[in-house]
């Protein structure tokens, strides 16, 4: 997998048209997107006082939620990769549903658990707790969606570093805390690391699951993504702007998160 | 590790992307391999979808051959979509807003038309937990009180209704649609939401209409017209003509639809 690595045999001529055509149709879209934005307003239309709103609910709310998946997220994929118990197999496929479940169809399911008339709600309610048009709401639905993320990013990084040096710092003596930090941990960063950053990145474009279950109000829950589907209709150009500037966050974030480098 | 995970992350975004264009593919298909069938395409704003299927239905008896196809989503939504050259015949807005852009776009093949009137009405859970009993009382303290975003015609119309009856509605979200709004008020989420009167009609027992005296005062007109440039400019002006008359009048208003 390393960079640079020559290869033997070469490739059947006929394979690059449909690896073109395939770059072309994730490419072109945003070529047209791009072709589309108002450069002279551009800076005005993004710094406006919704905008600005928006953008800061949206990286305010991402961040908590990047906390809990790494606060839940970690210790989950230690249980995974570290451990075998009965059904594990398909623990891990229920923890990793979110990956390909329709996000509407988890802010459907949110909306039944901690929603006012939820299987939570009354006992929420009853400590004095509301969580449904609240700032929280979106938070629990962008860790909803993105703690898998970093779940498989980490398990997986955990499954090939493997257990020697574990097994030897314990030989030595080393408790199972200290072998986690001083050790597990050193060795996985990078996994860790770019599985944040994607639970980072899925949290920040998160928008099926927070309209339905969350709702759509400025400053409180209406993040980004709510808000440029709220302006396209009335102000198409402020909608191209935003979403340019949130392809501009995720372009950042794959270049950090890309595997390969830094990553094992 | 990073295989699994890099195709895991790009699966989602192809298939949005791909499948979209399978749709389409469907769509071409079917205009192509027209054995003696002629499709209509109507787009029309989402509050009239369940009186426009029936309208569609009577319009296919009263017409051998023809075949109408909808298109329903918000107005807005639909005329941008027109605007960027979708292969439109008709063209049923619930606002004149969205029908002026139509206009002033040249993309009207005759003058618009109104057929149908539409007013506000509160939806409550079937329950109605917080009493609801005017539009005064949406802003009651601690209600939650759902709305449409003033962007979308029925938001535009609530505020105009706030402000004409001078009260100050603290909504906990604006909706992008009636129907946002209406799932809120189903789920029990919130106590009350304002939307159309045929909502309330049409979202039968799962909500409780709360009708107020200032309602006609905020009347919103939904106007109709041929698309310019359509194949079907023919078929087009007589499913206009076929809306406004005595069938499609009959179907408006026994879903709640005011005459315009």
């Amino acid at each position: 997998m390393a960079p640079g690595r020559q290869r033997h045999v070469g490739l059947p001529g006929w394979i690059f048209v449909p690896a073109v055509l395939g770059a072309a149709l994730v490419m072109l879209p945003l070529a047209g997107m791009v072709s589309r934005v108002d450069w002279n307003s551009f800076l005005s239309l993004v710094t406006s006082d919704s905008a600005l709103t928006a953008l800061w609910l949206s990286l305010r709310t991402s961040v908590a939620s990047t906390l809990l998946c790494l606060a839940f997220g970690v210790p989950m994929a230690l249980v995974l990769a570290r451990t075998s118990f009965r059904g594990q197999g398909v623990i891990r496929s229920l923890v990793l549903l979110p990956l390909v479940l329709p996000p509407v169809v988890g802010g459907i399911a949110l909306l039944y658990t901690f929603g006012r008339r939820g299987l939570l709600g009354e006992q929420l309610d009853a400590i004095g707790v509301q969580i449904a048009f609240s700032t929280i709401a979106v938070v629990l639905a962008q860790t909803f969606v993105s703690l898998p993320f970093l779940v498989v990013s980490l398990e997986g990084s955990l499954r090939t570093a493997g257990e020697r040096y574990e097994v030897v710092a314990a030989s030595l003596g080393a408790r199972p805390t200290t072998v986690f930090r001083r050790v597990t941990l050193p060795l996985v960063l990078p996994g860790l690391v770019s599985g944040a950053v994607l639970s980072f990145a899925r949290a920040l474009g998160e928008f099926g699951a927070t309209i339905t279950f969350a709702g759509s109000l400025e400053g409180t829950t209406r993040t980004l993504p709510l808000y440029i589907y709220n302006l396209r209709v009335t102000d198409p150009d402020a909608a191209v702007a935003m979403s340019l500037v949130l392809v501009l966050v995720a372009v950042l974030v794959i270049t950090f998160a890309r595997p390969g480098r830094g990553a094992l | 590790m990073n295989k699994p995970l890099r195709k895991l992350v790009l699966l989602p975004a192809v298939l949005a992307l791909v499948l979209p264009l399978a749709a389409c593919g469907g769509d071409d298909d079917g205009e192509a391999g027209n054995g003696g069938t002629t499709t209509l395409t109507v787009y029309a704003a989402a509050s009239l979808t369940s009186t426009f299927e029936q309208i569609g239905d009577e319009f296919e008896k009263a017409h051998d051959g023809v075949e109408v196809e909808f298109s329903f989503g918000g107005s807005s939504d639909l005329v941008t979509q027109i605007q960027e050259g979708a292969e439109a015949d008709v063209f049923a807005s619930a606002d004149t807003a969205n029908m002026d852009k139509l206009v002033d776009a040249d993309l009207a093949g005759e003058d618009p038309r109104d057929f149908a009137t539409n007013t506000l009405e509160i939806a409550t859970p079937p329950d109605n937990p917080a009493e609801v009993a005017s539009f005064q009382d949406l802003a009651s303290k601690g209600l939650q009180l759902v709305v449409c975003a003033p962007e979308v015609p029925c938001g535009a119309a609530t505020q105009t209704m706030a402000d004409n009856l001078g009260v100050t509605l603290k909504p906990v979200s604006e909706e992008q649609s009636v129907t946002d709004v209406l799932a809120k008020v189903t789920s029990g989420e919130a106590d009350a939401g304002v939307v159309y009167r045929t909502d309330v009609t049409a979202a039968g027992d799962a909500v409780h209409g709360v009708t107020f005296p200032e309602s006609g005062d905020v009347v919103n007109t939904y106007p109709i017209a041929p698309v310019d440039g359509s194949d079907e400019s023919d078929l087009a002006a007589q499913f206009v003509e076929f809306v406004l008359g005595d069938t499609g009048q009959q179907i408006l208003q026994d879903a709640g639809f005011g005459q315009p």
